[in-house]
């Protein structure tokens, strides 16, 4: 802030504070009084009066103690504008402060697993539970406890991939995170057609379905479908094109879910974690993820 | 009401309604905070039912309980105590009816929009820009009377309880106008006329000083005429009431910032609501002391007279939560109290233990007087409700402060690997007792207002009329 606010919130500030300090100390020496009295000062409102009492010692000790800890406080401390005080403190200096604590204490625990192969983090079960640890704080919220999954959130745990279940292909998605884009086909393909490929999608996973419906889209599966979802609906790593065939469904398998797949398409965000995570952590969450599968 | 005598020289009329919603208004919204306090435990209670969400009753149930019941009480004995402690008549009959049905409208549009979800977000403050205006309206109104109604006093000095009632009338103006600054877009929705961080301390600014002013500059003026006047004694010292008067008044304006701590507030805004928190301990305390002090001698009346009672517990929870708001203010206890229901716990203990008990108090001892009765109909009742609403009270503190502490050190717990020991929802566990515990309380404190209704209303209707005793203003001696 300008030098000028800056004088303006120190004089506001210490204005008010020696003000209720000169307040207190200006009534005390003119107390009549030092003990306790029956003498009013001499109204009475509605057959109220008001003793002339000295304020009790205790209090006015309290008072002072606490405006003396409130100087001493902005002496220390920043308050008075753009006094920064003397010891200097930030808020985000005590949060860079306890970021390198845990960095420093926390990071070697990590440390230890990252000479681990996944495979080999398989076989053990601290190096697991550090890593499922890691999930439940940054994963389950979207990704559900065990990696269960919710609508519009992937099922970590059923061995179905939208981009692969490599080792690699988990620790990219974790870094860089993923965009997986549905087109809407509402306009290209119209009402009828939507009907029409609705069917073709549950026949690919062999649901009950119009087969004469779903013959008619064929077509247009092959020409606008195929390119991502492949020609036999089984999918594409590199797309995060879904396989149609096994009747696991990110937003849902019914009909009208599905339609409305179809009309509207669907836009899926995983965020990255790289600067969330580090390379170790993201080791153990990748180890812990793959042991989600290996039934 | 009809069967009351009107007062020969004060517009009673005014104060009786005002004392009559109270109690209404009261039972009203202290329903609502147990249905929520009931949805806590039972999430199921809402029903699916937009309007019954808790998102949209919690901000009904504040509105209710600050606004229409503390409202209402404020409303009733500043009318009463400036009229009788400037022995002269309020101002105008016609403007004093009008911040009464001005208000009631208020009160029943909060009731309408908040449930249908109309909110502009700000706590305390939710009220959309129409209903903002009628405040506004409504609230310089009530100024012209009651300070035009202190102005032509008829005595030499302004008494103690209308230096707070004038303080917490002209702040709450400023307040009101300068935080529900808005950009309307249609009828029913605005945009705040503050962004981001700016946004939010103003918001604070209003929200703590709506507990200052309101919540607690309001109901000192209510301390200072219902406690000597019910205890018959002399208020304990005057110099002690202006050195608090001016000390709080002075800091309370700071103390809002220390709603941001650990925020992108500026630290050096952060640090001056903690240390000016810090300081307003003795000034808030300053009241407490008056208003105890002022029973020296009278102590014995504790024993008999239930009212009393109300009003000398309401103090002493007065003087826990003022003590507790400062320790809440450091931001190294903040660390572990904010967000979490040691707060919800602290706000009650202001608002169930000195706010509701000081109105309480207040109202019994003014039915009688303002319906021309000896005294009230059930003195075993009142009685009754004081227990059930200092249980209440202390059923709710307790719970929240378990709750509070347990899910502050849920939250930092880590393990070994810096990865948190609790997921969020272990904490909602572990605290579902503690809101069982929390709706019984609330629930006792709410039956308490029943009992209170139930006595007030034979009190009203009783036969035993007398003349009372104070009809005629008393003699002057100031």
């Amino acid at each position: 802030m300008s030098a000028f606010w800056s004088a303006w919130v120190t004089v506001l500030t210490l204005g008010v504070i020696f003000g209720c300090l000169w307040l207190l100390l200006a009534t005390r020496k003119g107390e009549p009084h030092k003990g306790l009295t029956e003498e009013t000062v001499g109204h009475s409102f509605d057959g109220i009066e008001e003793l002339d009492n000295p304020m009790p010692k205790w209090w006015l000790q309290m008072f002072i103690v606490t405006v003396v800890f409130g100087l001493v406080y902005l002496l220390l401390y920043p308050g008075l504008g753009n006094f920064k005080g003397l010891l200097g403190w930030t808020s985000a200096g005590q949060w860079e402060e306890e970021m390198a604590y845990a960095e420093q204490h926390y990071a070697p625990v990590f440390q230890r697993f990252a000479e681990l192969s996944v495979e080999e983090l398989q076989d053990n079960p601290e190096g697991l539970q550090v890593g499922q640890r890691l999930f439940a704080n940054n994963c389950s919220v979207c990704h559900g406890v065990g990696g269960v999954g919710f609508h519009g959130f992937p099922n970590l745990s059923n061995n179905d991939w939208l981009w692969g279940g490599s080792e690699d292909a988990i620790k990219h998605s974790i870094y860089h995170g993923r965009n997986g884009a549905m087109p809407a086909w509402a306009d290209v393909l119209g009402e009828d057609g939507i009907r029409d490929m609705t069917h073709y999608v549950l026949a690919l996973s062999n649901r009950e379905h119009d087969a004469e419906s779903a013959e008619r889209a064929q077509p247009q599966y092959a020409s606008l479908c195929a390119a991502c979802h492949m020609p036999d609906g089984t999918g594409m790593y590199a797309l995060g094109a879904p396989d149609l065939t096994n009747d696991i469904w990110l937003y849902g398998g019914s009909f009208e879910q599905i339609a409305h797949t179809l009309r509207h398409g669907r836009f899926g965000v995983m965020p990255a974690f790289s600067s969330l995570l580090s390379e170790d952590q993201i080791h153990l969450v990748t180890a812990y993820v793959m042991s989600l599968n290996n039934d | 009401m009809s069967i009351a005598t009107d007062h020969p020289t004060y517009n009673y009329k005014v104060v009786r309604q005002f004392a009559i919603m109270t109690v209404v208004w009261g039972i009203v919204g202290m329903t609502v905070g147990v249905l929520i306090a009931a949805q806590l435990v039972w999430p199921a209670l809402n029903f699916d039912t937009p309007w019954l969400t808790y998102g949209r009753l919690r901000p009904l149930h504040t509105n209710a309980v600050i606004f229409a019941f503390g409202g209402s009480a404020l409303f009733a004995t500043s009318y009463y105590v400036v009229q009788r402690t400037c022995q002269t008549r309020l101002i105008s009959d016609g403007l004093a009816a009008f911040t009464f049905w001005g208000w009631q409208l208020v009160i029943v549009l909060a009731a309408i929009t908040l449930p249908l979800g109309f909110t502009s977000a700000k706590e305390y403050a939710e009220l959309e820009w129409p209903i903002d205006i009628l405040i506004t309206i409504v609230w310089v109104v009530y100024a012209i009377v009651f300070m035009g109604t202190v102005f032509k006093r008829n005595t030499s000095h302004i008494y103690v309880a209308n230096w707070f009632y004038m303080a917490f009338i002209l702040v709450i103006a400023v307040l009101h106008v300068v935080n529900s600054a808005a950009m309307p877009v249609s009828m029913w929705k605005s945009y705040s006329a503050y962004s981001g961080t700016i946004d939010a301390m103003v918001q604070w600014w209003y929200g703590h000083n709506a507990v200052g002013f309101f919540l607690t500059a309001g109901f000192l003026g209510m301390m200072y005429y219902f406690v000597p006047k019910q205890a018959n004694r002399p208020v304990y010292s005057y110099r002690l009431s202006i050195v608090h008067f001016w000390a709080l008044i002075a800091t309370y304006m700071w103390a809002g910032g220390h709603h941001l701590h650990y925020s992108a507030l500026p630290d050096w805004t952060q640090s001056l609501g903690m240390v000016m928190s810090l300081i307003l301990l003795a000034p808030s305390w300053g009241g407490m002391i008056n208003g105890m002090m002022t029973l020296s001698g009278a102590w014995h009346k504790l024993r008999t007279d239930p009212i009393l009672r109300f009003l000398v517990v309401s103090l002493s929870f007065y003087g826990m939560s003022t003590f507790e708001g400062p320790m809440m203010s450091i931001k190294t206890v903040n660390a572990l109290s904010h967000n979490t229901d040691w707060t919800v716990g602290h706000v009650h203990s202001g608002a169930l233990g000195w706010v509701a008990m000081i109105s309480i108090g207040a109202v019994y001892h003014m039915i009688p007087k303002l319906f021309g009765k000896a005294k009230m109909y059930s003195t075993g009742l009142i009685n009754l409700h004081f227990w059930m609403a200092t249980i209440g009270t202390v059923l709710y503190i307790v719970s929240m402060w378990v709750n509070g502490i347990l899910q502050g050190l849920m939250w930092r717990a880590v393990n070994q690997d810096g990865t948190l020991t609790y997921s969020f929802v272990q904490a909602m566990d572990a605290s579902h007792p503690g809101y069982v515990v929390r709706m019984i309380g609330g629930a006792i404190f709410l039956a308490g207002m029943f009992v209170m209704a139930y006595n007030v209303w034979q009190t009203v209707r009783g036969g035993s009329s007398v003349e009372s005793a104070d009809a005629e203003p008393a003699a002057q001696t100031a």
